[in-house]
């Protein structure tokens, strides 16, 4: 089985962690609606490094990795600060 | 002696002086312990050990090596027992697979003759036209297909699955994989040696007994790896495959270790390949190895008159060990790359006829091997059939080549190619954490093997210290070890190339020439190398045949994917031990004294209702009339229960959740919808206020964990300063509710339970028996009520007190069945049942649940074009309360013009109204009130129903008025 590198309890076989998909932004609330649907349905399927969110459910804990999704080598853990954005509210 | 045992080597796996009975098809026979089922039935002279797949042709022994797929048994346990490595034990009943009547006489041993009808594809071909018939083709060959039979009577055997750790896993432990098992425990690494053997040694064993220089070797190599203490032995371990991140599962006969390893060295050797040529398949016909095995494993010769073909120097010593074994040489043909003349110095001088490049051309025989027909070969392999010659003989044996057992190789990404100077494929790229060593990498003499070990666990302890890995010794051979050609076809067929499918030299130019000349089609088309033994005897002498058919190279003919598992595992070794973990709840344990009848809910096992099985329409009746007119009690522990606190609850809040959540006042539930980006409903819950940075929330019992999972990650998302923290298992929870609940709780309780003080929807921490507890007015089941949120440890405490305060009034406890009743009555809905993997909000008719007025929340942007574009409706509606017919049931469909409008989600006889209700996924256009709906339910009986809009009980929830007088409806 796969291992994943945890950044909280270091490396961990996969089935420990949950795939949150890929980092993105969503559409604002008024979107047209082809951007909703390419926000709810596309996703990037080409080799790349992507930024993902992965749930360690032993810990409790999000996190985000740059991954190559091609070598399957994670390149860096991301401070979740430097993926956070604002929703609007009322 | 029994009848072909030999004179005692020096190591035998059988111990002469224990004696075993065990039966064959009814006879008796003696053999020794550790003798396998072949080797014990071999030394008594029973050659015929099977029948072959498709024509049921004679078999016998072939590898000795693990792959002899001709050779199954059945036995009391179990069933496909390869006889060549399955030990004999005291009364063992042995019978064979794949035969009507007996081996001998087997009913289907004529089908032989109808061989040329059956050619490759045949079944593609024959029995799809005309369709109608072909479920009875299915049929008939379903019953002809298969080999052993499965004892349905069989008691599993639940063998935990084990985990093992090392920093070097060696498979293999022949001269190459003692040596690097060594070499890795030098470098203070910790090493797991496994051998599928029951000993360790490997080619020690068989092929280098009689070598003067080797069983020094051996002993020192043995004596060493016993004596290291960073080196751990697993023997008769099959490692089955090779997974990411070096995770190799190991088949014991104790069942499956799931070993990680730092770094593998695969050890793994060779397997020989058959010579293909007429009648290659007689019981008698065997490969030099298996001959050898036969003969220094077990003390048992092959044959008594041998005529060999060998193509490689293996070949002549074993040849020479068969002649001291006492085996008569008739003639020993030798031609290829492989073949030196010197190699046969020792036989010549013996006196056995050597014939330099000829090739055996034809076993003959009926049932068992009569004799030979040799002749000399040209360049090209294609024999001078003018010059043959027929020997008498009852064995033939062939030395024809090797096969690297490369497969956890390829499964760790490395690469072969095929070496044109030693005649077989070789590694030529791996990880440097996946190393090769032996025979397998094409290193052939015992000295350079044992350097080949020695030199990859250099390499792999070089490379987990994070170093720079040298380039790998060449210690492979510099003269081929087999001929490039092993086959002679034969005008009239029976030149097998697979034992297992039975298919001949022919069937695979037949596949070729349909354009199935693709490795991968070919193995399709054919099923080459798709039996037992996955093409371990196979494969190799299949690409030899396509490579020549399209006049192309080894290399660009290519090779099938060699997937795991190496070799086949018993299920019950793959399921191992049930691994799922039950969750209780505090008052577990009284459900269990009290009746409940439990179901499994998930991770939890929860009551459906308090009584028997075949009384539960009645006893469900009887609780919801309880709740109605009284008060029930049910456990709703297994809700999620999360707090979440800090400045941006409300943000994070509003922002998962349809409704709005920020504008909530403290003391106060509102529902919570959650949605997904489509819009689609994922769970709902209750969310309440207790300050202004300060939540309390509930999920369904399935989604507690997906629910925290969700919200903790759009806190980081959105970059908020909030805490979440999931409550669940830290808290049981109950519901008391009905019209005397109020008189049921007031007294227990430190805090004014009036409308006014806590009202519907309310929330307020209290102490409930004095212990510290959440009171929630919420009112799923449509009644006054309280769900009590309290630590685990004292909640049975307090269930107890409320069973006990609420005796006189006649309180009922309530299981899940009875809840969805409950609920029913009152239209709403169950995530998950009325709801499915498309459901909005809208189509579930709760446009009420969703604010659009927030400018974003998950799902808003789906929502707001979702608004008025539903297509179908969930609606309430009403059966004739009179009739006996069935029920509709829940997923039963809802038809008009004859064509599918909708789906039943749920059905009740509501005891409260005394008539059959329920809620349905409808067209949106059938969704008025009024509307008659027609449902197919059991054996296609169309039953009325009528859509309603008003919730069936109680429409303006009346009777969740804290001060309502307690009256029954």
């Amino acid at each position: 089985m796969q291992q994943l590198d945890c950044p909280i309890i270091g490396r961990r076989p996969i089935s420990e962690f949950v795939y949150g998909g890929e980092v993105r932004r969503p559409p604002p609330g008024d979107a047209p609606l082809a951007d909703v649907a390419d926000h709810a349905f596309n996703r990037t399927g080409q080799p790349t490094v992507l930024r993902e969110w992965w749930f360690h459910r032993p810990t409790g804990r999000w996190f985000v990795l740059e991954r190559n999704t091609l070598s399957n080598v994670v390149e860096r853990v991301v401070p979740p600060q430097e993926v956070a954005y604002a929703i609007p509210t009322l | 002696m029994p009848f072909r045992r030999s004179e005692a080597g020096p190591r035998e796996w059988i111990d002469r002086h224990r004696t075993v009975h065990f039966t064959f098809e009814g006879t008796r026979y003696v053999a020794f312990a550790g003798d396998t089922i072949t080797s014990a039935l071999q030394a008594n002279g029973v050659q015929l050990l099977g029948r072959s797949f498709k024509y049921h042709r004679p078999r016998g022994a072939l590898s000795m090596a693990n792959h002899d797929v001709n050779a199954l048994f059945t036995t009391a346990d179990d069933t496909n027992v390869r006889g060549d490595v399955t030990p004999v034990t005291d009364a063992l009943d042995v019978r064979p697979v794949n035969v009507s009547g007996s081996l001998a006489r087997d009913a289907h041993r004529h089908l032989d003759r109808l061989g040329r009808f059956l050619p490759a594809g045949f079944y593609y071909k024959a029995f799809h036209k005309p369709r109608w018939l072909f479920p009875y083709w299915e049929r008939l060959i379903r019953r002809r297909a298969g080999l052993g039979t499965v004892d349905s009577a069989w008691t599993p055997r639940r063998r935990p699955k084990r985990y093992g750790y090392c920093d070097v896993l060696v498979v293999g432990g022949g001269p190459a994989g003692l040596q690097a098992a060594l070499g890795a425990a030098e470098a203070s690494l910790d090493v797991l040696l496994v051998d599928e053997n029951p000993h360790l040694g490997g080619s020690l064993d068989y092929e280098w007994v009689t070598d003067p220089a080797a069983p020094a070797q051996r002993d020192e190599l043995m004596e060493a790896v016993a004596a290291s203490p960073a080196i751990r032995v697993l023997t008769s371990a099959v490692a089955l495959g090779f997974y990411t991140d070096h995770w190799v599962p190991v088949s014991t006969p104790e069942g499956i270790i799931k070993v990680r390893a730092r770094g593998v060295v695969l050890a793994t050797g060779v397997i020989e390949q058959p010579a293909v040529f007429r009648n290659n398949d007689l019981p008698g016909v065997l490969m030099a190895s298996a001959a050898q095995r036969l003969l220094h494993r077990f003390g048992v010769q092959a044959c008594e008159r041998a005529v060999l073909q060998v193509n490689n120097p293996e070949g002549f010593a074993a040849a020479e060990d068969l002649r001291r074994g006492g085996v008569e040489l008739q003639a020993v043909v030798a031609s290829g790359p492989g073949v030196q003349k010197a190699d046969a110095a020792a036989l010549v001088d013996a006196g056995v006829p050597v014939h330099f490049g000829w090739a055996i051309v034809e076993a003959h025989g009926d049932g068992a091997v009569a004799a030979a027909t040799i002749a000399p070969v040209d360049a090209g392999g294609v024999p001078d059939q003018t010059h043959a010659r027929r020997i008498d003989c009852d064995g033939v044996v062939s030395s024809a080549g090797w096969g690297p057992a490369g497969h956890l190789l390829y499964q760790a990404g490395g690469r072969f190619s095929y070496d044109d100077t030693l005649e077989m494929p070789v590694p030529v790229a791996w990880p440097d954490t996946v190393v090769p060593a032996g025979r397998m990498n094409g290193v052939f003499s015992l000295a350079s093997q044992r350097d080949d070990g020695r030199d990859a666990a250099g390499r792999l302890a070089a490379a987990l210290a994070g170093g720079p890995v040298s380039d790998p010794m060449s210690n492979r051979d510099t003269r081929a070890h087999a001929t490039p050609w092993p086959v002679v076809p034969h005008p009239k067929g029976r030149d097998f190339v697979d034992l297992d499918e039975d298919l001949q030299y022919k069937d695979l130019i037949q596949g070729a020439r349909e354009g199935f000349d693709n490795v991968e089609l070919l193995k399709r088309f054919t099923t080459v190398g798709m039996g037992p033994s996955q093409g371990k005897h196979s494969n190799l002498n299949a690409f030899r045949i396509l490579a020549r058919y399209l006049g192309q190279g080894m290399d660009e003919t290519g090779t099938t994917t060699a997937r795991p598992m190496y070799h086949p595992v018993r299920l019950e070794d793959l399921a191992g031990r049930r691994m799922r973990p039950w969750r209780e709840t505090p008052v577990q344990a009284w459900h269990g004294e009290h009746g409940g009848f439990l179901m499994e809910s998930g991770e939890w096992e929860r009551p459906s209702f308090y009584g028997e099985e075949a009384d539960a329409q009645q006893v469900i009746a009887s609780e919801v009339t309880a709740v109605r007119t009284g008060v029930g009690i049910i456990d709703v522990s297994t809700l999620g229960k999360i707090e979440v606190l800090g400045p941006d609850a409300a943000t994070l809040l509003d922002g998962s959740y349809t409704m709005r959540q920020g504008n909530l006042r403290a003391g106060l539930t509102r529902y919570a919808l959650r949605t997904d980006d489509t819009g689609v409903i994922v769970d709902d819950g209750v969310v309440g206020r207790l300050a202004e940075d300060h939540y309390y929330l509930t999920a369904t019992s399935s989604h507690a964990e997906g629910t925290y999972q969700t919200l903790t990650r759009h806190a980081l998302e959105w970059g908020l300063d909030v805490h979440v923290v999931n409550r669940t298992g830290q808290l049981g929870a109950l519901n008391l509710t009905g019209p005397l609940s109020r008189r049921v709780l007031e007294p227990l309780v430190d805090v004014d339970l009036s409308e006014a003080a806590l009202p519907r929807l309310g929330m307020t921490d209290a102490r409930v028996c004095g212990e510290w507890a959440r009171l929630l007015r919420v009112g799923f089941v449509g009644e006054l009520g309280y769900e009590i949120h309290a630590p685990a440890g004292t909640m049975a405490r307090i269930w107890d007190a409320l069973m006990d305060a609420g005796a006189p009034l006649g309180i009922r406890p309530f299981g899940v069945d009875t809840q969805r009743v409950l609920r029913l009555e009152k239209g709403h809905i169950i995530v998950g049942q009325d709801t499915d993997g498309l459901t909005n909000p809208f189509e579930a008719a709760m446009p009420w649940a969703v604010h659009l007025k927030k400018p974003w929340f998950v799902g808003r942007p789906a929502l707001a074009h979702l608004k008025g574009a539903e297509q179908r409706k969930l609606v309430r509606f009403v059966m004739a309360a009179d009739s006996s017919a069935p029920l509709p049931r829940e997923s039963h469909l809802v038809i008009r013009d004859g064509t599918i409008a909708g789906r039943v989600t749920s059905i009740a006889r509501s005891p409260t109204l005394g008539r059959p209700i329920g809620l349905a996924m409808v067209d949106r256009d059938l969704a008025e009130a009024g509307q008659a709906l027609a449902i197919r339910g059991d054996g296609g009986r169309m039953l009325a129903a009528e859509v309603v809009t008003e919730t069936f009980y109680d429409p303006d929830g009346l009777r969740q008025n804290a001060d309502a007088p307690e009256v029954t409806p």
